[in-house]
């Protein structure tokens, strides 16, 4: 399959990366892991000049906590959030999330950065980062930026990022949260994309839900907050039909269209069933 | 990494590839994928090309000892990494063991699958010498046999597994 020809750039440092991609303008893409640009160019759905590799970047890779939270760069890999103790320790979540993504080679190459810039609507880290409260350091020629995520995307492969910049980390600041779960659906167990998934985050306090953040993928044009489900389970006492309740509103809620891995009415019903499922492991697992 | 432009303009990269416990000093272009420069220019071709967009596996290399799928990395971008293919088990002609029982237990039909199958076992075995059946499927997850031998497959990484 033919890769089209581009200019190719290797910077030394985060400064003149960004330079580069300034002057280049938005026919410049940053070349991370290349899962995801390198197939889109492979079959013309991206049409690009030059890529920036940040492969010299290495102070990209690292996941650290740094005291009040965990930072991960940018260009780590999914398969090295499996392993990061920082994250086995405070974020099993992260981790079990990544392991349920791609196949063992993609998780190898893809970078956590690249999941979240190409803005894929059905990308598995973005629903659980948001429901964890993740912010996003992006840096350009005019300085450095720290934006929710929740406020990072704007539609399908859609965001905030402007042509100069690269997202250098994800922030978690220390989290309220007991418990936290990524659940998806997808058509084969691996490498396959998410039909609908559900990301959790909870504070519970006894049997007492104090907070509750329910983010859904795949069934909207961006990640998107059950706000109403979350509602509902505040300050309550959770029972089997709280649960349901929630599942339900979530569904109501969601906004999926219709496609060849599922029709509307399906995705609809799946957020439910997660929904119901993912909150129920947040809330008898809890974090370490 | 030293960039060449030719009479026609063309821009070439001088690469240095370690392979196979080799280095190789290779001029390809931005766009030359590893597939490419594996096969084409290092006559290795028993990396296959398969779906060359990250879904079948067939092109799984070890880059630094980890499998990753060689149609989506670019030859510029493995300049100094050390990369293992097919042909870089075998010691001093004698096959390595998980070659070995992939023989023993008939685990390859057409063989199209076969280089990348062993190399993502192989890779889980550095890491894990005893693995579950589970983790076996799990590791291979990322490899399409198009024959679906995946039982015997599986038979052979496990088999491999305890002879270590």
């Amino acid at each position: 399959m033919y890769l089209p020809d581009f200019e190719y750039y290797a910077p030394a440092t985060l400064a003149e990366a960004c330079e580069l991609l300034a002057k280049l303008g938005p026919k410049a893409k940053v070349l991370a892991g290349g899962t995801d640009v390198l197939s889109k160019m492979k079959q013309e759905q991206l049409s690009l000049e030059a890529l920036v590799s940040i492969k010299k970047l290495d102070e990209l890779t690292e996941i650290k906590s740094n005291g009040k939270g965990v930072v991960i760069g940018a260009r780590a890999t999914h398969n090295s959030l499996i392993d990061a103790p920082a994250l086995q320790e405070k974020y099993p979540s992260i981790c079990n999330a990544a392991k349920q993504m791609a196949n063992n080679q993609i998780r190898n190459t893809g970078t956590v950065g690249g999941n979240c810039v190409n803005a894929v609507p059905s990308a598995d880290l973005p629903p659980l980062f948001i429901a964890l409260g993740a912010e996003v350091k992006l840096v350009g020629t005019s300085g450095e930026r720290v934006v929710p995520l929740e406020d990072f995307f704007t539609g399908p492969n859609e965001t905030v990022i402007k042509p100069d910049e690269i997202l250098t980390e994800f922030i978690f600041k220390d989290q309220p949260f007991t418990g936290s779960n990524y659940l998806k659906f997808s058509l084969r167990r691996s490498g396959a994309l998410a039909v609908a998934g559900v990301a959790t985050a909870v504070v519970m306090d006894g049997d007492v839900c104090k907070e509750a953040r329910i983010v859904m993928g795949a069934v909207a044009p961006t990640p998107l907050r059950a706000k109403e489900a979350e509602e509902i389970l505040k300050g309550q006492k959770v029972t089997d039909e709280l649960l349901e309740e929630a599942g339900n509103r979530a569904a109501a809620e969601c906004k999926p269209i219709s496609d060849l891995r599922g029709s509307e009415e399906y995705r609809r019903d799946l957020v439910r069933v997660l929904t119901k499922r993912s909150l129920r492991k947040s809330i008898s697992e809890g974090h370490v | 990494m030293q960039a060449i432009v030719d009479q026609s303009g063309i821009k070439y990269y001088v690469v240095t590839l370690n392979v196979n416990g080799g280095s190789y000093t290779k001029i390809v272009r931005a766009n030359t994928l590893l597939v490419n420069a594996l096969r084409e220019e290092l006559d290795l071709t028993g990396t296959k090309k398969g779906c060359e967009l990250g879904d079948c596996g067939a092109c799984t290399v070890l880059l630094d000892g980890k499998p990753v799928n060689s149609c989506l990395v670019l030859a510029v971008e493995a300049d100094g990494r050390e990369i293992t293919t097919i042909e870089g088990l075998d010691k001093e002609g004698k096959l390595d063991k998980l070659q070995e029982s992939f023989i023993e237990n008939t685990a390859i039909q057409c063989g199209y699958c076969t280089p990348g199958m062993i190399l993502s076992g192989k890779a889980l075995l550095e890491s894990n010498p005893n693995p579950t059946e589970h983790e076996v499927r799990r590791a291979i997850a990322g490899n399409l046999c198009r024959c679906t031998g995946y039982v015997n497959i599986v038979k052979a990484i496990m088999a491999a597994a305890d002879k270590q």
